[in-house]
C-alpha cells in the first residue's frame, strides 16, 4: 500500500517528518519499504496563462506564445506542444528554473525567435509519463503562483508492506487510526454526509448467496457529463498512491477505495438489464473481464449478474461490456461486502490480483458500504454532475460478521511479554485503537472496530498492546532455565569427523539443489523412484534427486570447464525415493578426478584410481568401527564402469546390508556429460557411518608376534577377499593382522594364475608362539587355500 | 720402566695420528690385544724379582688403562667426525614444498550452520530433524494457516500434486517434536527448505534454523534475550537489535528481528532483517496437545545463508550454490 503523506495528515493530526513517521509505522508493524519525496526535483516553476498564441514564422510545429506569469511583463515563449493555445493555464519554467538535476532553463532562440522560459508537460515535471502536450491546469488559476505550493508537492509517498492480517490498513483512514494510536495523535474521522436523492430510479438487487455476499449497496446516478475530467488534486492524490488516472468515474471509485478501504465498481447503467443478482457462477458461463481476458466461471466464484447473466466477477473485477466508457451518462455504483473465505485464492486462479480482491480476501470494513457510495456520489456530483437516485441496500444482516467482545487479562499480558505494563496503559492503547473497552475482573473486554478481522482471542489483544507499547520497550531477559545434559551419544560418530576426514584428503564440500533435471537422472540410469514436482521452477529442476551423484557431477563438470584440473568434491544431504511410500535417505557422496596427488616435484604424476577412492571410503568406515565388518563386492551399476565397481556391504545381524557403492564412473556416462577425465565416486548412507559400538578395552598380548610371508599363485578369478576370508578363518584368534604386499599378473606365472604375496602376523595372547605351532598353522592355512581356492605356494 | 714409558709415548702418538676407525683398531690390537705389546709386558711380570714386580705391574696396568681411554676418546672423536661428514653431504633444500593434499574445506553455509548449532547447543538447545517432503498438515494447517489464506501466498510452495509438498520452512519440525513429547521443549531444527522463487536475492532451496522453547513462564523478554545472546555470539561483537511487529500465523505476538549492520560507504548502520520470531500461537500449542494456559513458548526461524553471507563477507547469494572451487576454497 502506497499513500500520500499529505492525504494521511487530513485524517490524523500529526506534523512529524516523513522519515520519523516511517520509523513509527515500522515500529508498529506497518513496515515501510520506501519514503520518496513527491514530484520531480524542480524549482522555479510557476502557474502561467497563455494570453496569445501565434504560429512561428519559420517552423510549422512551433508556436510563439505570449505568456502571463503574474509578474506584469508578459513573456515570449516558443512552444512545440499541440495543445498550446490562448487561454490555456499551464506550468511555466522561468529563466533559471531547474528541471531535474542537470537541466537549467535559460534564454534560448528557437529558429530565430527568442524564448524566455519553457511551458511544461507533466512528464517534464516528473509528475507522470504524459508527454502528449502541456499540463493543463484549471481555468481561472491565478498566474504567478509557485507551482510546488500550488500542487502541494511538498509531500512524500510512503509505501508500506502490510502483513496479511492488517487489511484494516489498506486505506488512508485505516492507517490514520493506527498512527493515531502509535503516535498518540488525534484521529480525524471524517463523517460522510448523505447525498439526498433527486430522482427515484432504482433496480432490484437480489442476494442468492447471502453467506458469500451478505450486503450489496447500489445507487443510480443519471445524466453525468461523460466528458468530465478528473480534477488535478484527485489525479495527484491517486498518483502519489500509485494509481493511474483512467477516467473521472473510475478515478472516483479508486479514490474512495484508497480513502475508506471499500472497493467499488461503477457499471454503465445502460448496459445493465433490469436487475442485479449475486449468485455462484454456473459452470460453462463466460465473462470478458475489464482486462480483456475471457474467463469461464464455475460455482466456486461469485457472479454479479443482470437479467442476461454475469456482468462482473464478484470481489475481483468488473466485466468489459458493462464498464463505463467516455459516452456513459448513467451509472450504477456498487459497494458490496464479500466474505473473505469466498474470495481467498480466487483471483489467483485466474492469474489476477486486483486492488479489490486483495482487500476482500483479507477483510473489508463491514460498516462502510453505504458510506462509500455516499462519498462517491458526492464526489461524482462535484466533478461530473448528475442526478442521484436513492441508495439501494440489499443485505442479509445475519451473515454479516460482527466483532464480539474479547477478554484480555492484565496478568496474562505481562506473563506473555515479560513486562510490567499497568492497567492504565493497556486501557489507553486499546481505546486509541478504536476498541470499545469494558473493565472486567482482572482485565477487560474489548470489541474491535469493524475494520479489524484479526482480533478474536486474547493473544490478538496482547499483540496489539505489545505493538503499540513498543517491542523496543519489552526488556531483554538473560537466558536462564533448567540445565540439562544434551543428547550427544557415545554411539554417534559426529558428521564433523567424516567431514574432517574428507577435507583432510583434499575434498571440498559443495551444496547442490535437491531437485535435478530428469534427463540427467536418465543418463545416469537413476530415474527409478524419482519424485517429480508438480510445479517446478524450470525443466532442469523438475524431479527430486535419487542420488547425490547428479549434483556432484554437475559441479565437477562446471569446475573442469573452468580449468580446474583436479577436483575432489563431497556433499551430504537427503535423497528421495518414491516406492510404495516415500523414503528420504541421508547420504554422503564424493566425486574425484585429476591426478591422485597434487602436482609435486618429487612425486610421480598418476591419475586417481579406484583404490585411492576406496582408501577414502575405508577411512570413513573405520571411524564407525566397521573395518572388520565391511566387504566390497564387485557389482556394476548403470552409471559405473562394469569392471571397476563395488557394492559396500556391512554385516548387520544375520546377514549383510548394502550401505552404498564406490566405483569408477562409466565412460559413456562421462562422455554424455562432456567430462573428459576418469572420475571415481562413492555414495554411502550416512546412517551407516554415524553410529558405532562404544569402544571397550580388551586384554592385549605382551608376547612377541611372528610374521610369515607366503607367495601364492591363485587362479585369476579368485578375489583377494576369498583369500583373506580363508586365511582369517583358518588362522583364527592367533592372526593379529593380514597384509597383502604384492599383486602380480603376467609373465613367469602359470597361465590363468596370478601371484599374491601376503604376510600373516601371528600372536598369542598369553604365551610366546613356538616355531612348531606357527609352522603347523601356516601349513594348515596353505592346505586350506589349496583345497578351497586352488592356490599353491610359489617355488 | 723406561720401556713402559717409551711404549706409551709411541702408542699415544699413533692413536693421535690415526685417521680412521680401522687404523685405530689395529693400534688397539697391536698394543692391547692378546698378543699386543702391553699384554706382552704383563707376561714378563712372572720372571721379575718380587720387589720390582709390584711397581712394574702397576706401571703396566696404568699404561694399559691410559691407552684404553685414549683409544676410546679417539674413537668417539673419529665417529663424531665421520657423522659430521655424512650429515654435511645430506643437506636438503628445505624450501621445496612438502607432499600431499592441502585440506579441502566446508561450505560456508555448513560453517555458519555448525556455528549456530554450537552456540544454541551451549544454551541448552538440542537438535531435532524432520522430513523435507511434508504434507499440508505439518507445513501449514497445524501451524495455523487456514486453507487459501493470503499468508500462504507468502510461501511460494513446491507441490507434488498429491497433497505433498516441499517444506517451505523448518517450522513443521516444531509440530513433530511437540506431538512426540511432553513439555518443556528446547530445540533447534536446522535444515533445507524450499520456495518457488529464484532471483538475485532468492534461491529455490535455502537453509533455516528453527528454534522452539516451550515451558512455564516463558516470555517475549526471554526470546529477545536469547536471540541477542546468539547474535552477539555468532558475530563475536555486540550488535544493536530491533524487533518489529510482524505476522506469522503460528506465532503471536510475532516479530521480525533486524540487526544494526555497517554498510560500506555509509556512516550510519542500517537495519538488516535476519529472522522472524514470536510467541508460539495458542492454536499451535493446542494442535500439539500442549495446554496454552499453563505453557507459553517462543519460536524463531532464521535464514542460514544470510548469516553465512554476513559472517564470511559473501555478497552474492547465488555464488553459494554455484559450487565454483575458486569461491569455495576460500572457506576452510
Amino acid at each position: 500500500m502506497k499513500f500520500s503523506y499529505n492525504w494521511l495528515k487530513r485524517w490524523v493530526d500529526i506534523d512529524m517528518d516523513a522519515h520519523a513517521l516511517a520509523d513509527r509505522l515500522t515500529a508498529a508493524g506497518l513496515e515501510v519499504d520506501e519514503v520518496a519525496p513527491t514530484g520531480g526535483a524542480f524549482t522555479g516553476v510557476v502557474t502561467a496563462v497563455v494570453r496569445d498564441c501565434q504560429p512561428h514564422p519559420d517552423a510549422d510545429k512551433l508556436a510563439v506564445c505570449t505568456v502571463d506569469a503574474g509578474d506584469g511583463e508578459p513573456l515570449q515563449i516558443v512552444c512545440g506542444a499541440p495543445n498550446a493555445r490562448a487561454g490555456l493555464v499551464a506550468p511555466l519554467a522561468k529563466i533559471g528554473a531547474r528541471l531535474g538535476e542537470d537541466f537549467k532553463v535559460g534564454k534560448a532562440r528557437l529558429r530565430g525567435v527568442e524564448s524566455s522560459g519553457m511551458l511544461c508537460s507533466a512528464k517534464e515535471l516528473g509528475l507522470s509519463d504524459d508527454h502528449s502536450g502541456l499540463l493543463e491546469l484549471p481555468e481561472g488559476v491565478e498566474p504567478g503562483q509557485d507551482f510546488r505550493a500550488f500542487l502541494g508537492l511538498d509531500d512524500h509517498e510512503i509505501t508500506v508492506d502490510l502483513t496479511p492480517n492488517r487489511a484494516d490498513c489498506l486505506s488512508i483512514r485505516g492507517i490514520a487510526r493506527d498512527v493515531a494510536a502509535s503516535c498518540s495523535a488525534d484521529f480525524i474521522d471524517h463523517e460522510v454526509a448523505a447525498v439526498a436523492p433527486t430522482i427515484d430510479d432504482t433496480l432490484p438487487i437480489r442476494l442468492d448467496s447471502p453467506g458469500d455476499c451478505p450486503r450489496y449497496v447500489g445507487r443510480i446516478v443519471r445524466g453525468i457529463d461523460p466528458q468530465a475530467r478528473t480534477p488535478l488534486w484527485m489525479k495527484e492524490a491517486l498518483r502519489r498512491s500509485g494509481i493511474r488516472s483512467i477516467s473521472a468515474v473510475v478515478d472516483i471509485t479508486n479514490y474512495v477505495l484508497l480513502e475508506l478501504g471499500q472497493p467499488m465498481h461503477a457499471f454503465d447503467l445502460g448496459k445493465i438489464d433490469s436487475e442485479i443478482l449475486v449468485r455462484p457462477g454456473i459452470k460453462g458461463e463466460k465473462l470478458v473481464l475489464l482486462d480483456d481476458q475471457e474467463i469461464e466461471l464455475d460455482d466456486s466464484v461469485l457472479a454479479i449478474c443482470d437479467a442476461n447473466g454475469p456482468v462482473a466477477l464478484g470481489g475481483i473485477m468488473g466485466g468489459l461490456d458493462s464498464s463505463v466508457t467516455d459516452e456513459t451518462t448513467d451509472i450504477l455504483f456498487e459497494a458490496a461486502w464479500f466474505k473473505p473465505a469466498t474470495i481467498m485464492g480466487k483471483a489467483r486462479d485466474f492469474g489476477l490480483h486486483t486492488d479489490a480482491s486483495h482487500r476482500f480476501e483479507r477483510g473489508v470494513d463491514t460498516a462502510y458500504q453505504q458510506r462509500a457510495v455516499e462519498r462517491a456520489t458526492a464526489l461524482l456530483l462535484e466533478i461530473a454532475g448528475g442526478q442521484p437516485g436513492p441508495v439501494m441496500v440489499a443485505e442479509s444482516a445475519e451473515h454479516i460478521p460482527a466483532n464480539g467482545p474479547v477478554r484480555v487479562r492484565l496478568e496474562r499480558i505481562n506473563k506473555v511479554l515479560g513486562t510490567q505494563i499497568d492497567a492504565t496503559q493497556v486501557e489507553d492503547i486499546l481505546t486509541r485503537l478504536g476498541m470499545t473497552v469494558t473493565a472486567v475482573e482482572g482485565g477487560w473486554e474489548a470489541v474491535a472496530p469493524s475494520a479489524r478481522f484479526d482480533i478474536e482471542i486474547e493473544e490478538d489483544l496482547i499483540e496489539e498492546v505489545a505493538r503499540i507499547y513498543g517491542y523496543d520497550n519489552i526488556p531483554e531477559a538473560k537466558p536462564s532455565g533448567v540445565l540439562s545434559v544434551g543428547t550427544a551419544s557415545s554411539h554417534a560418530v559426529p558428521l564433523s569427523r567424516l567431514q574432517a576426514t574428507l577435507c583432510a584428503a583434499g575434498y571440498q564440500e559443495v551444496i547442490n539443489y535437491s531437485f535435478v533435471e530428469p534427463g540427467l537422472l536418465q543418463t545416469l540410469g537413476m530415474e527409478e523412484g524419482a519424485l517429480p514436482l508438480a510445479n517446478p521452477l524450470s525443466a532442469d529442476m523438475a524431479v527430486m534427486r535419487t542420488s547425490l551423484l547428479p549434483g556432484l557431477l554437475t559441479s565437477l563438470a562446471r569446475n573442469t570447464r573452468r580449468q580446474q584440473p583436479r577436483v575432489r568434491l563431497f556433499e551430504t544431504g537427503v535423497t528421495f525415493h518414491q516406492g510404495d511410500t516415500l523414503v528420504e535417505v541421508e547420504r554422503i557422496a564424493g566425486v574425484v578426478c585429476g591426478s591422485a596427488h597434487p602436482e609435486q616435484w618429487s612425486a610421480e604424476r598418476r591419475e586417481v584410481d579406484f583404490f585411492d577412492l576406496k582408501g577414502d571410503v575405508e577411512r570413513m568406515l573405520a571411524l564407525a568401527g566397521h573395518e572388520r565388518r565391511v566387504r566390497f563386492k564387485a557389482s556394476k551399476k548403470a552409471w559405473t564402469h562394469p569392471g571397476i565397481s563395488a557394492e559396500v556391504l556391512v554385516e548387520s545381524g544375520a546377514g549383510e546390508a548394502s550401505v552404498g557403492w564406490c566405483a569408477a564412473l562409466h565412460p559413456g556416462v562421462l562422455k554424455a556429460l562432456e567430462i573428459r577425465q576418469v572420475v571415481v565416486a562413492f555414495e554411502l548412507d550416512l546412517k551407516a557411518l554415524t553410529s558405532r559400538e562404544v569402544p571397550y578395552a580388551k586384554t592385549y598380548s605382551r608376547f612377541p608376534s611372528i610374521r610369515r610371508d607366503l607367495a601364492l599363485e591363485v587362479p585369476v578369478e579368485v578375489s583377494y577377499q576369498a583369500v583373506h576370508d580363508c586365511v582369517t578363518e583358518v588362522s583364527g584368534a592367533l592372526l593379529k593382522n593380514l597384509v597383502i604386499f604384492d599383486v602380480y599378473e603376467g609373465q613367469n606365472l602359470t597361465s590363468g594364475y596370478k601371484s599374491l604375496a601376503i604376510g600373516l602376523i601371528l600372536q598369542h595372547v598369553s604365551s610366546t608362539l613356538t616355531d612348531e605351532a606357527v609352522d603347523a598353522l601356516v601349513g594348515q592355512t596353505v592346505a586350506e587355500l589349496e583345497q578351497r581356492l586352488g592356490a599353491r605356494l610359489r617355488g | 720402566m723406561k720401556q713402559v714409558e717409551g711404549l706409551v709415548r709411541s702408542a699415544l702418538s699413533e692413536i693421535a695420528d690415526s685417521q680412521e676407525l680401522r687404523a685405530l683398531d689395529e693400534i688397539r690390537v697391536r698394543y692391547l690385544g692378546k698378543k699386543g705389546e702391553v699384554t706382552a709386558l704383563l707376561k714378563t711380570l712372572g720372571g721379575m724379582p718380587p720387589e720390582e714386580r709390584k711397581s712394574f705391574g702397576q706401571a703396566v696396568n696404568a699404561a694399559r688403562d691410559q691407552l684404553g681411554e685414549a683409544i676410546s676418546a679417539r674413537k668417539a672423536a673419529l665417529e663424531s667426525a665421520a657423522m659430521e661428514q655424512k650429515l654435511l653431504s645430506e643437506q636438503l633444500d628445505v624450501t621445496l614444498p612438502g607432499r600431499g593434499d592441502r585440506p579441502g574445506g566446508l561450505h560456508p553455509v555448513t560453517m555458519a550452520m555448525d556455528r549456530a548449532i554450537r552456540i544454541f547447543g551451549q544454551l541448552g538447545f538440542d537438535v531435532a530433524t524432520g522430513p523435507e517432503v511434508e504434507d499440508d498438515f505439518y507445513n501449514f494447517e497445524a501451524l495455523n494457516f487456514p486453507p487459501h489464506h493470503p499468508a500462504r501466498a507468502m510461501h511460494d510452495t513446491f507441490y507434488f500434486g498429491d497433497g505433498r509438498l516441499l517444506r517451505t520452512h523448518t517450522s513443521p519440525v516444531q509440530i513433530r517434536a511437540m506431538k512426540a513429547g511432553d513439555p518443556p521443549f528446547r530445540l533447534i531444527a536446522p535444515g533445507k527448505v524450499y520456495r518457488s522463487d529464484s532471483d538475485q536475492t532468492h534461491t529455490p532451496m535455502f537453509h533455516q534454523i528453527e528454534g522452539l522453547l516451550v515451558g512455564e513462564n516463558v516470555t517475549m523478554a526471554d526470546l529477545k534475550g536469547v536471540l541477542h545472546e546468539f547474535v552477539n555470539g555468532f558475530f563475536e561483537r555486540s550488535l544493536g537489535l530491533r524487533f518489529r511487529p510482524s505476522y506469522f500465523p503460528f506465532t503471536e505476538p510475532s516479530a521480525e528481528m533486524d540487526i544494526a549492520w555497517e554498510r560500506e560507504g555509509k556512516s550510519e548502520d542500517s537495519w538488516l532483517e535476519i529472522l522472524g520470531c514470536g510467541m508460539v500461537h495458542p492454536n499451535v500449542l493446542r494442535a500439539c496437545d500442549v495446554d496454552p494456559e499453563r505453557y507459553t513458548g517462543y519460536a524463531w526461524g532464521m535464514g542460514v545463508e544470510r548469516l553465512a553471507m554476513l559472517r564470511y563477507g559473501v555478497t552474492d547469494l547465488r555464488q553459494l550454490f554455484e559450487n565454483d572451487l575458486q569461491f569455495l576454497r576460500q572457506f576452510h
